[in-house]
C-alpha cells in the first residue's frame, strides 16, 4: 500500500510541472496585451509602456519569465494580480471556500439522487421509469447551464418568490467570516435566521451546479449496475433465496460503485468548470467568476497562479479517489 | 418547500422590519467588484463608485448632474495672472471617518492634500510603491508629472500648486477620482504598523459614507459619515450587493432585493419601464462613437471625400440596428451634456445621391476601403461589427466597396494608431473630467497624430483654437473657442460622428433624490429612501 501511495504521489510532480507550463503558456498564447487592455482607448505612450513592462517583468525573455515564475511558486509566491495589485494566493484563499461550499453541496445532491436513480433505472430496465429517468438525465446533461440557471431564477425567485435571486446570504445579516463557509459561519454568528438564509441562498445554485454531475452519475450507476446484475455471483445470490433488496443493495451495488466513485472523483473538475457559469449567474463570490474576469483582463498572474492552484486541488482530489479506489478494490494496488 | 419558504420569508421580513425601523438602508446592485479602494491606483468606474465617489472628497467636486465643478474640500481657489499658480484655501473643520480601525486626532489640513498628490508624483514617497505594481495610471495619463512643478504648503489650510505651463483643464482634473484626498495621519499610522497595503483595503476619507466591510465579490457595506462637513446623509447604511449579470440584477430589483441597479440589458427596458414599482431614469452618456478616416492617406486627405462618405451613412438605421433605442445620433465630437456643446451646428443630411455626385466631382471612382470594427462591446458602440455592416451596405449604394476587418482588442487599439493605417476605424471615447479639452485635444489635436488622434488629422485652424482654449482660464471665452472648433470640425469632417449612448438607470420608486451623473459615476449623496 505504501508503494502504491508513493507512486501515486510521485506522479504528481511531472503533472504539476506540465500544468505549470500549460498555465503559463495558455494566457500568453491568447492575443492581447494586459498593459494595452488596462490603458483602453486612452492608450499609453511608448516610454511609459516600456516602464510598465519592466515593472511587470514582461521585458524579459519567455524562458526567463517562466523560470522566475517557477522559482516564485516554489517559494510559495503565486504572484500579484496586475489588475487589483493584491497577492493571487490571498485572493484565491478568500474566494475558494465559497466555491468549495457550493461544489460540496452539489456533489452531495448529485450523489444522493444520482445513485438511487441509476439503481432504479437498472433494476427496472426497459420500463417507463427507466426511460423517464434516463431521458431526464439526458436533458439535464445537455442543458446549457446559463439558460437553466436563469430559468430557475425567473420561476422560483421571480414568479413564485420561494428563493432569493442571488448571493450567499441576505444582506440583513452581517457577521465576520471565520471559516469562509457561510453555512458554518452563519451558525457561529448566533444570529437567528442567518443559517436558514444561507441555506435558502444555496438551493438554486446547488441544483444548477449538480445537474450535469447528477445526470452523469445516474447514467454511470445504471450501466455499472446492469453489468453487475448479469454476473454469476448475483445469480447465485438470487438462487440462494436472498431477498432482492439485499442482492441489489449489498452484492450488486457495492461492486457497481467502483466505477461510480471514479466518476464522482472526475466530477470535481466538471464542478469547478461548471462553477464558472453558476457563480456568474448567482453572483456567487467564488473562484470561477474570478478566473473568467482575469482571462478577459489578461491578468497573467491570476490566470497562471489560479489555474495552478485549481489544478492542484483537482490533482489532490483525484489522488484521494485513487487511494480510496485502492482501498475498495485490492486488485488495483498490486 | 412552500411551508419552509413561507416560514423563511416571514422570518426575513420580520428581521427586515426590525432593522428598517432602526436604520434606513439602501441596497445598490453594483455591476462588479472594485479592484481596490484607493481610486488613484485604478481606472475603472466600478472601483470609483466604491471608493472616490462615496468615501472620498476632492479639492473641487463635480456638481452632480453636470460637468461643471464646484468647491469641495477647498472653500475657494485663486489662479495667478499667468495661469501658472493655483492657490486652494481649505475648508476648516473637515473630519475624517472614525472607525474601528482608525481614530483621527485632527481635521483635514494641507499635509493631507500634499500627501495625496506627492505619493503619486514622487518616487521617494513611502506610498509611491506601497502595493506591488502601483502605477498611478490616471495621474500619468492626465500628464500630471509634466504639468506639476511643485505643490507647496503656504500655511496649514492653504496649498499652492505651481504648474510648468498654463492649463485651464487643471481645475477639472482636480475633481477627478485620482485627486481624492486621503488622510496622511492614517497613512503614517499604517506605515508605522507595517500595514501600508491596508490603505487600499480599508479606506478612510472625508466623504459622505464611510467604509465598514468588504466581502470580495459579494458585498460592500458603508454607513453614513456622522460628522460629514456637508451634513449627515439621509440614508444610514449603503450596501453594494455585487451582481455581475444584468438579467440577475433586473430580477433582484423586481424582487425588491435591491433598490438601484445600473446597466440594464436594452432588451429588458420595456419590462422595467412597465413595472409599477420601478422608475427608469435616462441620460446621454458622456461619450461619442465615431468612424475616423485616415486623413494622411488619399483620397481621405480630401475633406470633400470624407464629407461625401458621411452623407452616405444612415445614422437612424444604425441607431435602430445597433443601439436599439439606447443611443442618440451624434453631430459633434463632444456629447450634448458637456459644456460648450455647439447646438447650432447642423448635421450632414443623409443623402446618398448627393454623396455620390460629390465623390464623382472629386474624381473618386470605384473606391475600395476598409472599415475596422472593434471586437468588443463598448458604451459608445454596443456592436461594432453590426455597425460596420450597416455602413458597408450604405457605402455600396454610392459605389464604395467596403471590406470589414477586425483584430483582438489590445492589438486593435495599437494598430489603429499607425499613421499609414489602411482604412477608417470605428472607435469612441468616454470623458474623464467633463472638460471639452479631454475630447477635442486628446482625440483631434496635432499632438495625438500617430496616437490617440485616430483620424491622423492635424488642422492649423482647429489646433489654434483648442490650444488657445487650453491656456485661457475664463470659461465664457473657452466656451466660445470650443464652439468655433466644433464648426471647423464639422466642415473638415475627419470623423463620421455616429452616436452618443443613452444610459438607463432603473430604481425602486421608494428612492428619491438620485441624480444621474453624465460622467458615469454613481453617487448616493442626497439620496433618500421611503420606508
Amino acid at each position: 500500500m505504501l508503494r502504491f501511495f508513493l507512486t501515486r504521489v510521485g506522479l504528481l510532480i511531472p503533472t504539476f510541472i506540465g500544468v505549470s507550463i500549460v498555465a503559463f503558456a495558455f494566457i500568453r498564447l491568447l492575443p492581447g496585451d494586459p498593459i494595452m487592455l488596462l490603458a483602453g482607448e486612452r492608450g499609453v505612450d511608448p516610454a511609459r509602456y516600456a516602464e510598465l513592462q519592466a515593472m511587470l517583468g514582461f521585458d524579459k525573455s519567455i524562458p526567463v519569465q517562466y523560470y522566475n515564475y517557477l522559482v516564485d511558486i516554489l517559494h510559495g509566491d503565486f504572484g500579484t494580480s496586475i489588475v487589483t495589485k493584491r497577492p493571487v494566493l490571498d485572493e484565491f484563499l478568500t474566494l475558494f471556500p465559497a466555491t468549495i461550499e457550493l461544489a460540496l453541496c452539489a456533489i452531495i445532491l448529485a450523489t444522493l439522487i444520482g445513485i438511487p436513480a441509476g439503481v432504479v433505472a437498472a433494476v427496472k430496465r426497459g420500463s417507463w421509469l427507466d426511460q423517464g429517468l434516463m431521458g431526464t438525465a439526458l436533458v439535464g446533461y445537455s442543458m446549457p447551464i446559463f439558460w437553466w440557471g436563469l430559468l430557475l431564477i425567473i420561476l422560483f425567485s421571480g414568479i413564485l418568490q420561494w428563493t432569493p435571486v442571488s448571493g450567499r446570504i441576505s444582506l440583513i445579516y452581517f457577521f465576520p467570516q471565520v471559516t469562509g463557509f457561510m453555512l458554518i459561519d452563519s451558525l457561529l454568528s448566533g444570529q437567528s435566521g442567518a443559517f436558514k438564509s444561507a441555506l435558502s441562498h444555496l438551493v438554486l445554485p446547488t441544483i444548477v451546479l449538480a445537474t450535469i454531475p447528477l445526470a452523469v452519475i445516474a447514467r454511470q450507476t445504471r450501466s455499472a449496475m446492469l453489468e453487475v446484475l448479469g454476473e454469476d455471483y448475483v445469480r447465485t445470490a438470487r438462487a440462494k433465496g436472498l431477498p432482492p433488496r439485499r442482492v441489489i443493495g449489498v452484492h450488486a451495488l457495492r461492486n457497481a460503485l467502483i466505477p461510480v466513485i471514479t466518476t464522482i472523483g472526475l466530477q470535481v473538475g466538471v464542478l469547478l468548470a461548471g462553477a464558472i457559469l453558476t457563480e456568474t449567474i448567482f453572483s456567487w463570490p467564488g473562484i470561477g467568476k474570478w478566473m473568467v474576469d482575469s482571462v478577459f483582463k489578461r491578468d497573467y498572474s491570476v490566470v497562471q497562479g489560479g489555474l495552478l492552484l485549481i489544478a492542484g486541488v483537482i490533482m489532490i482530489v483525484n489522488l484521494i479517489v485513487d487511494l480510496l479506489y485502492g482501498l475498495i478494490n485490492p486488485r488495483i494496488r498490486h | 418547500m412552500k411551508k419552509l419558504s413561507s416560514l423563511l420569508a416571514t422570518t426575513v421580513l420580520a428581521t427586515m422590519l426590525v432593522s428598517t425601523a432602526q436604520a434606513k438602508t439602501l441596497v445598490y446592485c453594483s455591476e462588479g467588484s472594485p479592484e481596490g479602494f484607493d481610486p488613484a491606483l485604478y481606472t475603472s468606474g466600478t472601483t470609483f463608485d466604491a471608493s472616490s465617489k462615496n468615501v472620498y472628497n476632492r479639492l473641487v467636486e463635480f456638481n452632480i448632474g453636470t460637468t461643471e465643478t464646484k468647491p469641495g474640500l477647498a472653500e475657494s481657489y485663486e489662479v495667478s495672472e499667468d495661469g501658472l499658480e493655483y492657490t486652494f484655501k481649505l475648508r476648516p473643520g473637515v473630519k475624517f471617518h472614525t472607525s474601528d480601525f482608525f481614530t483621527p486626532t485632527r481635521d483635514l489640513n494641507a499635509d493631507d492634500v500634499i500627501f495625496s498628490f506627492e505619493r503619486q508624483l514622487k518616487e521617494d514617497n513611502p506610498f509611491n510603491k506601497y502595493v506591488e505594481g502601483a502605477s498611478w495610471e490616471y495621474f500619468n495619463g492626465m500628464s500630471m508629472p509634466d504639468l506639476l512643478k511643485s505643490i507647496d504648503k503656504v500655511d496649514d489650510m492653504t496649498v499652492k500648486f505651481v504648474l510648468n505651463r498654463p492649463e485651464a483643464p487643471f481645475i477639472a482634473n482636480m475633481a477627478m477620482d485620482f485627486a481624492s484626498i486621503m488622510s496622511k495621519e492614517y497613512a503614517d499610522k499604517l506605515e508605522a504598523e507595517g500595514k501600508a497595503s491596508d490603505l487600499n483595503q480599508k479606506p478612510i476619507g472625508t466623504g459622505p459614507f464611510q467604509f465598514v466591510a468588504y466581502q470580495p465579490d459579494a458585498v460592500i457595506r458603508f454607513k453614513a459619515h456622522p460628522d460629514y462637513w456637508a451634513g449627515k446623509e439621509k440614508i444610514d447604511d449603503l450596501v453594494f450587493a455585487i451582481t455581475t449579470d444584468a438579467s440577475v440584477r433586473q430580477q433582484k430589483l423586481m424582487a425588491g432585493e435591491c433598490h438601484v441597479a445600473p446597466y440594464p440589458n436594452p432588451a429588458d427596458l420595456d419590462a422595467l419601464k412597465a413595472n409599477a414599482d420601478l422608475e427608469v431614469m435616462e441620460q446621454e452618456g458622456l461619450n461619442v462613437g465615431y468612424l475616423a478616416y485616415n486623413a494622411l492617406v488619399p483620397p481621405f486627405d480630401n475633406a470633400k471625400v470624407r464629407k461625401a462618405l458621411n452623407m452616405a451613412i444612415n445614422k437612424q438605421a444604425i441607431l435602430d440596428a445597433v443601439f436599439q433605442g439606447s443611443g442618440q445620433a451624434a453631430k459633434n465630437p463632444i456629447p450634448p451634456t458637456m459644456w460648450s456643446y455647439n447646438k447650432a451646428i447642423e448635421d450632414d443630411a443623409f443623402d446618398p445621391e448627393a454623396a455620390k455626385a460629390m465623390l464623382e466631382a472629386e474624381g473618386v471612382k470605384d473606391l475600395s476601403m476598409k472599415i475596422w470594427a472593434m471586437p468588443v462591446q463598448r458604451p459608445y458602440n454596443p456592436n461594432a461589427r453590426r455597425m460596420a455592416e450597416v455602413m458597408q451596405e450604405d457605402f455600396s449604394k454610392i459605389g464604395v466597396n467596403v471590406e470589414i476587418v477586425s483584430y483582438e482588442w489590445g492589438e486593435y487599439l495599437d494598430k489603429s494608431k499607425a499613421k499609414d493605417r489602411d482604412g477608417a476605424v470605428l472607435l469612441g471615447w468616454t470623458g474623464d473630467n467633463g472638460d471639452p479639452d479631454n475630447f477635442l485635444a486628446v482625440l483631434l489635436g496635432c499632438d495625438g497624430v500617430g496616437g490617440s488622434n485616430r483620424a491622423q488629422w492635424c488642422n492649423d485652424e482647429f489646433e489654434a483654437l483648442i490650444q488657445k482654449a487650453k491656456v485661457v482660464s475664463d470659461k465664457a471665452e473657452r466656451t466660445k473657442l470650443y464652439e468655433e472648433a466644433q464648426v471647423v470640425f464639422k466642415r473638415e469632417a475627419p470623423w463620421a460622428t455616429i452616436a452618443h449612448s443613452v444610459v438607463f438607470m432603473p430604481m425602486s420608486k421608494k428612492v428619491s433624490g438620485y441624480v444621474m451623473d453624465p460622467l458615469g459615476g454613481h453617487w448616493f449623496t442626497g439620496v433618500d429612501i421611503a420606508e
